[in-house]
């Protein structure tokens, strides 16, 4: 998995929901509610057996999907020596050893490369909501010189791959002397170099009323005053969408990690996972899959509570 | 498909033409380029300056300690007779091909079975797409390395009904399929892509292929496939362009070998392992533009091979 093929599909395009918006009404939400209402009675013996083969086959998929996950859980909470024996889910007791033996298996508590994380998360989010959202309302609401090649170029860079320009920007970060530290991390992230957020962000405030700047402008207001009190506050859902991708990518980011932070003390938890298996001839598995669960936690977490937002996002632009 | 569409309806768009329009963008051109300021700043340092940089740094030998030395064609000569680099092709291809077109397959099922206005839609979409939300992660590597070890979860439930597996990943047969096999696992963002074009079909034509009496068969091959592929094609260049660059699980499962026998020596493995492994910075810079060349490529064939199968309703 990179960036790219975690896009976050639902809010992608509220101009493009606009346009068939109206027959789709109020509940973009659910997918064949529309198709439901057609003669239920008449084929409802073959309907029931069609829904219950396909729940079948989503439960059964599902449960193959999910039983990794939830089997690292459970191995997490057994003695070391089961995890290679026992392919169930059935606790006999409850080990706790795995968690306090991974948190203190390295030469810093787990602890500190989770807050090394949340230090580059936070400083990767703030960058890419002030520079992203700054570039879209140029883009989406200014007229300016160059700004069809300007647009064009931000596009291509959304596929640009990484490794065209990792080499020169390790030299660059070297020579400024930022490797160890987490402003090559976090720094690109100030500078909007995450153009898929501009684009999103640019797509969304398209679909805003122009009327509502209008009105502003009339009001007396310039462009940063529209943009913080008009276009800013409106933007919410786009903003939520990009704070929970930057987020989740963020925290997974193993590449730039692996590059710039070759310091025990400044590992982020993925380095630190990694320097985990490293560190043991023999590795405790127990423990490794504690604090891979205790990594995976907070990208669940926000999966849990982001999915919200994302589900609004596109009603909110569906009903528009 | 936004992203794509933008890009290539961008050459057709027409300039402001009105007085009017041309006093309004002398008017917003100073405000405009302090908005995008941040953005220019990082395009010309962090990615314009950087790319030209290792273009020219590709007709070096370079190793950090010395000032880059011009050897002209060189790297790329070398490059011509690396056996490893092309095996490294090789498995990247392998992976694309079969990695690629397998989980949007799955994306696409699941998605069609969803969206038939399904109980517990939200559930189901939830559990489909954590994986791929989960699936970047170091931890999950590391789990996929447990799962198809030797004595790992999979092989412990084969020898629950009497087979015993081949460690899948010290085995060069089988490694890169349990890589593919992660892969397909996070089918559920090209399946959320899907679902939402799904819903964009409008249901009319559904409706008038039912009154012709069409069968649920053709109506999949005449209303939804044709409909649904700009989403397809979107969801193609997305995911080929980014298995390209996919590094971390053949990272995390070889040990960042690449093995066993470099059987999941990805492309951008050798890079990583040529330019911050033995610091050959001018081969891994020729390396880097070789893989943007063939992303390039990938990119160009699918985009001319789209006229012949992406149906565009407007």
């Amino acid at each position: 998995m990179t960036k790219l093929q975690t896009l976050p599909a639902p809010v992608q395009d509220p101009g493009k929901h606009g346009k068939h918006g109206k027959s789709r009404g109020g509940k973009p939400d659910d997918g064949g509610r529309r198709r439901e209402s057609r003669g239920t009675l008449a084929f409802s013996r073959s309907a029931r057996i069609k829904s219950l083969a396909k729940h079948a086959l989503l439960i059964v998929t599902g449960a193959l999907m999910i039983y990794p996950l939830l089997w690292m859980v459970v191995s997490s909470l057994r003695p070391n020596d089961l995890i290679f024996r026992e392919p169930g889910l059935w606790l006999d007791s409850l080990e706790m050893g795995n968690y306090t033996d991974g948190w203190s298996a390295l030469s810093h508590p787990f602890g500190h490369y989770m807050l090394n994380s949340a230090i580059v998360v936070i400083g990767s989010i703030v960058g890419n909501l002030l520079s992203c959202s700054m570039a879209a309302y140029a883009f989406a609401r200014l007229q300016f010189t160059g700004k069809k090649l300007f647009f064009g170029i931000m596009l291509l860079t959304i596929m640009l791959p990484f490794h065209v320009v990792i080499v020169p920007q390790y030299i660059l970060f070297s020579q400024i002397g930022w490797v160890n530290t987490f402003w090559p991390l976090i720094v690109p992230k100030l500078l909007a170099t995450d153009a898929f957020f501009v684009f999103l962000m640019v797509q969304f405030i398209r679909g805003l009323p122009k009327e509502l700047d209008e009105a502003a402008r009339i009001d007396g207001a310039g462009h940063p005053r529209i943009f913080l009190r008009v276009i800013l506050p409106l933007m919410v859902p786009a903003l939520a969408t990009t704070t929970i991708f930057t987020f989740i990518w963020t925290w997974n980011d193993f590449f730039g990690a692996l590059i710039y932070l070759t310091d025990p003390e400044m590992f982020t938890v993925p380095v630190a996972l990694r320097a985990f298996v490293d560190s043991q001839s023999a590795t405790s598995w127990g423990s490794l899959f504690a604090m891979s669960i205790v990594s995976l936690l907070p990208v669940f977490l926000v999966f849990l509570f982001g999915q919200r937002f994302l589900i609004k996002g596109i009603a909110t632009t569906g009903i528009k | 498909m936004s992203a794509i569409s933008e890009l290539s309806s961008l050459s057709r768009r027409k300039g402001p033409v009105t007085e009017e329009e041309k006093r309004a963008n002398r008017r917003d051109n100073k405000a405009a380029y302090v908005f995008l300021l941040p953005w220019l700043v990082g395009l010309l340092a962090i990615t314009i300056g950087p790319m030209l940089m290792s273009l020219y740094l590709a007709f070096t030998d370079y190793s950090l300690l010395q000032p880059p030395e011009w050897t002209g064609l060189d790297n790329f000569i070398r490059m011509f007779g690396d056996a490893r680099l092309h095996n490294s092709l090789g498995v990247t291809f392998t992976y694309v091909l079969v990695g690629v077109p397998l989980q949007l397959a799955v994306a696409l099922v699941i998605a069609l079975v969803l969206d038939k206005g399904l109980r517990g839609l939200p559930f189901y979409r939830s559990v489909f797409y954590l994986p791929s939300l989960l699936g970047g992660s170091v931890a999950v590597a590391l789990l996929w390395k447990q799962i198809f070890g030797t004595t790992g979860l999979v092989n412990q439930v084969l020898a629950l009904v009497g087979i015993q597996g081949p460690g899948w990943i010290s085995d060069p047969s089988t490694s890169l399929s349990s890589i593919i096999l992660l892969h397909v696992w996070t089918f559920g963002s090209p399946m959320i892509i899907f679902l939402a074009g799904l819903r964009q079909i409008p249901n009319m034509y559904y409706e008038a292929a039912e009154v012709d009496g069409a069968s649920t068969l053709q109506k999949f091959w005449r209303i939804t496939l044709p409909m649904l592929s700009p989403i397809i094609f979107f969801n193609l260049v997305l995911q080929i362009i980014g298995s390209f660059q996919s590094f971390t699980q053949a990272f995390i499962v070889s040990g960042g070998s690449g093995g066993p026998s470099d059987s999941t020596m990805f492309f951008t493995l050798y890079l990583y392992q040529k330019g911050f492994g033995q610091f050959d910075m001018g081969y891994a810079s020729a390396m880097a533009w070789f893989l943007l060349v063939i992303i390039g490529a990938f990119t160009a064939i699918n985009f001319i091979a789209s006229k012949y199968w992406v149906f565009y309703d407007d």
